[in-house]
Order: structure tokens, then C-alpha cells, then sequence
């Protein structure tokens, strides 16, 4: 499985990561926290740990640590814009349920 | 689903972490907290249960200071020691806060920094220290009903507070431990408080009338900024004048003399203030008194009664009303809703009289005690990020407006009056003589055209400019106010780069009638100001046609001039400078186009010659290319 991204969240990453001047990659988890039981957490990378999964998708790495991976293999990450709002979308084969703002998820 | 940002690492929010963030109402009698707590706004109470925190602060020798109803009790007992009212001393100089102090009890002490400081048992305090004092106690209210700390604050302040108050006041939250998102007009917080700033753009009246004192604002809701767009009020009218009203109504009916002693005066007081308070909901009530003589004394007051002795008192808020109306360019008509605030807003027959002045009912929903701290919750809220929906931003103005000297004594302003914080705007200036290498730039603030009616803020100098005639350099000012009102100016001269420029530090001293005088006076002299304007825009003009004709002259008048020619423009000359001294505009416009006249043929024989000078020596050719 492992995790993927689409033609223009890899862009979007990629100039991020450029226009923050350092980083190896994007960090994708969960935390169990938010009113449906977990939430996504998306960050830079500046150091790998040991135990973390490296996925490489055109060109961007996505790192993963061991127990969010099991919440969020298969996931494709995508990047669109809906109304003045832009951001990153997860589209994840995992959820079952999300609370109504979508902010967190149940699996 | 919700769309994600990237976070830096490990700073990923929690979804629905709500940060606490409150509403701060510091007022000269109450104060009171709010905060928003799932998604509605609310005043928070004390221990004891009270949400109106007395702005009174008792100092103890060997222990911490008392804020509050307590405090408020020991006034009588220990008038040096306690502290009320302390907003009226806030960011004004000694001079100011003696000129006010002379009634009051407190000793003022004279210190290094331009801040007097009130003498206690516990040491002397700034009015900065006092106010986080109260801030101090709001704010442990707030943490220990909210359960945790208080990401930040908004604090209201009146519309007619200066930028030395402003800063006075977010000093004091400083001082307090508290993060300030930002200072908020009190009128515009009450508008807030009604979601008017959610409503279409229009003109909204901000009626409030307090224990002691009473202001009127007129707001504009112009593209999500309430933009303040006049002021006026009595510092000396409201509920208390009532409840004197009442007491003289029952002395009179009770045959109670006037030389009654100090606790006979003070139940009649507590018994008028429990009578008004009655007559909001009834249409009378029984008012008992006990006597001198140990008897009672048991009379009806009727809501009529009441209506008539307090109607003339309720009519002259409705002067300040109307001149806001006017310095605002508008009439009754204009306003779309009246929001009231202060506890006297209660009493019916002053919601009568608002409501057939302004034709139209006005807003009561809210607890006219609460209404400010509520805006105020509803405001921070947003600052603080809980309301991602909301695109609302209320943005800080400035009072007054800011701009620099020009020739003639006029002030050039740079940003207006009621600008939006923070702003950046620059204007190109340029030099006046021949050969000027250095500018004075003197900052002004103020709404006058002219400089002596304008308030001095800071001078600093341009030097090094490079040697150019009049008016070909160009030199860029920049004024800048940041969010917290430090205003900033610099000025570059473009060719060269050379650069200059000035912090001004809001400097305390400027009261509340000044300030409100100088925009009064504004309004008042506005014909006066254009025509004076005019006039010294004249006078530069001819300063600047003699200038540059002497210069002319110099060069080479002997060469292109008959002496009967230079004789006429001599005279014509002359003439301009005996008339631009006086103050008739059209005989200096007269002067300057006859000057024009006279010297038109000279002025065609110097360009004639310069061309020729130039083509001297070259073969027609050589332009032809």
C-alpha cells in the first residue's frame, strides 16, 4: 500500500518545501484527539527517525511514523481549493465516520 | 472534510482546541469580563457571584491591594488609600490630572516620567499600575471560571481617547500579564454586541448613558470598519442626577430640611435610587423613609411623577445627540439602528425620548450594562482565531490625522482622521529654493489647515540632498502606523537615496476635551481654515514667481531687457510683494497674473536664448538624426 499523492498536491509541496528553504519531506499522521476520536497532523520534516515509513511520490517524500500508518495506508493526499479556502484533502480508504466539520475521523 | 495546512514540526493544532480569549469592559465605575463559550458571548462572574466589578482599588499597608465591592465599601473609611475613577487620570499629564484632582481626595506626586503618581500607604502608584490592578483581578475571574489561561484580550476604550490613553491602557494590560489583541472603540463593541457589524453598511447611533457620565457616538459600517464619525457627551449627567431628582421630590414631600445630616441624606439616596429602579418594570411604587425623629414617612411615586422630574435631565442628552448629528453631516433620518448602553438606558422614559428623537425604536436586548464587554468577547473571540468562518476584522482608527508642514504654515495631511491601523502611505514632496540641500520635516496631528491650529508631534531633518532648482527634487515621505499606533515617518530623497526618518512615541498629555476640542474647532472653522488655506497657497505662489524671476533677473536680465522693461517688471514686482502681506486672495491672484503679463516677452526671449545657446556650434544636421 503506502501513501501517494496527486499531481497537484506534489506541486504544492514541493514549492512549499521551497519556499521554506529546508526540510527532507511532509510528515503525514494521526493524533487521537478531536471530537470523532483522531485528527490528521501534516508537517515538515527536518530529521527522519528510525522507526519512521519513507514513501517517495513524484518527488515529494512522505514520512510516516509506525502507528499513524495504520490509520492512513492507502491514503491519497490531494490539493484543492473550495471557495476561498485552499488546503490539503486526505482521501483515505481508512474512515468510517468524520465529524461534521471534518476535522477529525473515526476508523 | 476540512482542508489541512502544513504546520511546522510539532506544532500541529488540536481540531476544536478552543482558545480562551475575553472581552475586557474597564470602566471608570464597573468593569466587567466576557468570553464566548460555544459560540455564545457572556459576562463572567465573580466568586460571589457578581459580574460587575467595581473599578475601585484599596491599598493596605503589609498586605495585597483590594479590588472591587470591597474596596468600593471602604471608600468612606479610607478615601487616601482607595482609588476610584482612576480611568479619568489615565494618560494624562500632572498638569491635567491636578486641574481634575481638585476634587478629589487623592495625593498626587510629581515623577521622573511624565506620569503623576497617587500616594498610598502600600507606596505610590502610576494610573497605568492601578488599572492593571482591576485588570489583574478581571482577569483571575476570568482564568478561574474559564479553567485555563487567557490566550488574549480585548480591552475597550472610549472613541474620544487619544493615543496617550490608548497607550496608557495597553500599558496597564501589559502590566497585568495580559496579551492585548486589541483596543476597541466602546461604541463600536456595543454595535458588535447587536451584530450590526454583520448587517448591510449604514449609520448606527451608539446612545450611553452611565451612573456619572453620558456619550453619544455616531458610527459608519463602511467595508467591515465601524469608522467613528463623530462624538459628543456630558461628563457630568446620568443616573445619579435621577436618583437626586427623586431624593429633592421626597425631601420636598417629607418636609425633610436640607441641612438633614450625612446618613438621613444617604438612605434618601439608596431609598431614590430603589424607587427609580422600581419604575422600570412598575407604573409606581411605594417610597418609605424613615425620619430624624424615628418615624416613618410613606409616600407613592408614580411613574408619571417620576417621568416629569427627571424629563428635563433625559432632554439634555438630546443636545450632545443632535450635535453629533450635525458635526457627522447627517440627520435623524440617516440612522438605521440606536443601540443603548449604561444602566440608565433602563429607565423608559429615556427610551422613549431616544427612540422619538432618533424615529425609531431602540436596541434593549441586551443588558445595557453588559453590552460593551459582550462586543468585546465576540471581538476577541475572532482575534483569538476560534471563528474561522468570520471574516469580520474590526480594525483600530486613527482620532486624529497626521501630516507634515509645507510652506505657508499649512498642514499637508498624509493619513486622515479615521484610517484604518496599521497603514502605510507615502506623498512625494519636493524643495522650494534653488539649490536646497536639506528639508525640515515637522510632524503634525491635527485637523486644522494650519500649523499653530495643530498639535506638534516630533521635527527631524533631511540633509543631503543634491543641489537642484526649485522643485526638481523629489523627496518621498512615508508615514507609518503600526497595529499598535507608533507612528513612524521617513523621508527619501529618490535620485540619491539619501534618507532620514523619525519614531514618534505617543506622548502622554493630550486630554479628552482637547482632543475633542480640536475636532470640534475642526468643524467650526472649516470655512475660516479653506480660505486661510487658500490664501497661503497664494502667498507661497507669489513667494515662488519672485523667486524665480530675481533668479531670472540675475542671469540675465541686463542682456534681454530694455531698462523701460526692467523698469515695468519692477514695478509690477513690487506691487505683488506689498499685496501678497495683506490677506486679499483676489489682489494676489491679480498681482501675480499681471507679474505674468509684464514678463511673458522676457520669458520667451530667456527660452529663445537657452535654445540658441544649445544649438550654438552644431550643424542642423546633427538633430535631424
Amino acid at each position: 500500500m503506502g501513501i501517494t499523492l496527486t499531481d497537484v498536491a506534489a506541486e504544492r509541496v514541493n514549492q512549499f518545501l521551497e519556499n521554506r528553504g529546508k526540510g527532507v519531506g511532509l510528515r503525514l499522521g494521526v493524533k487521537t484527539t478531536g471530537c470523532s476520536g483522531m485528527a490528521y497532523v501534516i508537517e515538515f520534516v527536518d530529521e527522519i527517525a528510525s522507526e519512521d515509513s519513507v514513501f517517495e511520490d513524484k518527488g515529494v517524500k512522505v514520512i510516516v511514523d509506525p502507528k499513524s500508518l495504520v490509520y492512513i495506508d492507502g491514503t491519497e493526499l490531494d490539493y484543492t481549493r473550495e471557495g476561498l479556502n485552499e488546503g490539503f484533502k486526505f482521501n483515505n480508504p481508512n474512515v468510517k465516520d468524520s465529524c461534521g466539520c471534518g476535522e477529525s475521523f473515526t476508523v | 472534510m476540512a482542508l489541512l495546512q502544513i504546520s511546522e514540526p510539532g506544532q500541529s493544532d488540536a481540531p476544536h482546541q478552543h482558545k480562551l480569549a475575553a472581552g475586557i469592559d474597564l470602566g471608570t465605575t464597573n468593569s466587567l469580563v466576557a468570553t464566548v463559550r460555544s459560540g455564545v458571548p457572556e459576562t463572567l462572574p465573580n466568586k460571589q457571584g457578581e459580574h460587575l466589578l467595581p473599578s475601585v482599588v484599596q491599598y493596605k499597608k503589609d498586605s495585597a491591594p483590594v479590588v472591587g465591592s470591597e474596596a468600593r465599601a471602604a471608600a468612606t473609611k479610607d478615601p487616601l488609600n482607595t482609588i476610584s475613577s482612576v480611568k479619568r487620570f489615565m494618560g494624562r499629564g500632572l498638569d491635567d490630572v491636578k486641574l481634575l484632582g481638585s476634587q478629589l481626595p487623592y495625593e498626587f506626586v510629581d515623577s521622573e516620567s511624565d506620569m503623576p503618581r497617587l500616594r498610598t500607604v502600600a507606596g505610590d502608584f502610576s494610573p497605568v499600575e492601578i488599572s492593571a490592578d482591576i485588570l489583574k483581578t478581571l482577569k483571575q475571574c476570568a482564568q478561574e471560571s474559564l479553567g485555563d489561561e487567557l490566550t488574549g484580550v480585548v480591552i475597550t476604550v472610549p472613541a474620544y481617547f487619544d493615543d496617550a490613553q490608548r497607550q496608557a491602557t495597553k500599558d496597564a494590560a501589559r502590566l497585568a500579564g495580559l496579551n492585548v489583541l486589541r483596543l476597541m472603540n466602546e461604541p463600536t463593541a456595543a454595535a458588535v454586541a447587536y451584530g450590526l457589524d454583520r448587517g448591510s453598511e449604514g449609520v448606527h447611533a451608539v446612545f450611553d448613558l452611565g451612573g456619572g457620565t453620558f456619550d453619544i457616538s455616531i458610527l459608519r459600517l463602511n467595508k467591515g470598519v465601524f469608522e467613528v464619525l463623530a462624538t459628543a457627551g456630558d461628563s457630568a449627567l446620568g443616573g445619579d442626577d435621577m436618583d437626586h431628582a427623586i431624593a429633592e421630590w421626597i425631601m420636598q414631600q417629607a418636609s425633610i430640611n436640607d441641612d438633614a445630616d450625612h446618613a438621613q441624606l444617604r438612605r434618601l439616596m439608596h431609598v431614590s435610587r430603589d424607587a427609580k429602579e422600581a419604575l422600570t418594570e412598575s407604573d409606581k411604587t411605594t417610597v418609605k423613609i424613615e425620619l430624624s425623629d424615628g418615624t416613618f414617612w410613606e409616600g407613592e411615586l408614580t411613574r408619571d411623577t417620576f417621568n416629569e422630574l427627571v424629563d428635563s435631565l433625559i432632554r439634555k442628552t438630546l443636545i450632545p445627540c443632535r450635535r453629533t448629528l450635525r458635526d457627522a453631516g447627517i440627520t435623524a433620518e440617516d440612522i438605521q439602528e440606536v443601540v443603548m448602553v449604561g444602566g440608565s438606558t433602563r429607565v423608559p422614559r429615556v427610551r422613549e425620548l431616544v427612540g422619538e428623537f432618533f424615529g425609531r425604536e431602540p436596541l434593549v436586548d441586551i443588558d445595557p450594562d453588559k453590552v460593551v464587554a459582550i462586543g468585546a468577547a465576540v471581538q476577541a473571540d475572532i482575534l483569538a482565531g476560534n471563528n474561522p468562518d468570520s471574516e469580520m476584522l474590526l480594525l483600530d482608527i486613527t482620532p486624529l490625522s497626521l501630516g507634515l508642514e509645507t510652506m505657508g504654515g499649512l498642514v499637508e495631511k498624509v493619513i486622515s482622521r479615521n484610517t484604518p491601523i496599521p497603514v502605510a502611505r507615502a506623498q512625494d514632496f519636493t524643495t522650494f529654493k534653488d539649490g536646497q540641500t536639506a528639508l525640515a520635516l515637522h510632524i503634525l496631528q491635527g485637523e486644522r489647515e494650519l500649523v499653530t491650529d495643530c498639535r506638534s508631534l516630533a521635527r527631524f531633518e533631511l540633509r543631503g540632498i543634491p543641489a537642484m532648482v526649485a522643485g526638481a527634487a523629489r523627496i518621498r515621505v512615508t508615514f507609518q502606523v503600526d497595529a499598535d499606533g507608533l507612528l513612524s515617518v521617513m523621508a527619501k530623497e529618490q535620485t540619491t537615496g539619501t534618507e532620514s526618518s523619525i519614531q514618534v512615541k505617543p506622548s502622554y498629555g493630550l486630554t479628552d476635551n482637547e482632543i475633542e476640542h480640536m475636532l470640534r474647532d475642526s468643524f467650526d472653522h472649516a470655512e475660516d481654515d479653506a480660505g486661510m488655506r487658500m490664501l497661503r497657497e497664494k502667498q507661497v505662489e507669489a513667494d515662488r514667481v519672485i523667486e524665480a524671476l530675481t533668479a531670472a533677473i540675475e542671469e540675465n536680465g541686463d542682456a534681454l531687457l530694455s531698462p523701460q522693461e526692467r523698469a515695468e517688471i519692477d514695478t509690477s514686482m513690487k506691487k505683488l510683494v506689498v499685496v501678497k502681506a495683506g490677506e486679499d486672495i483676489r489682489a494676489i491672484k491679480k498681482a501675480i497674473s499681471q507679474l505674468d503679463k509684464a514678463t511673458q516677452d522676457f520669458a520667451a526671449r530667456r527660452m529663445n536664448a537657452s535654445i540658441n545657446k544649445a544649438l550654438t556650434g552644431h550643424k542642423l544636421d546633427e538633430f535631424n538624426n
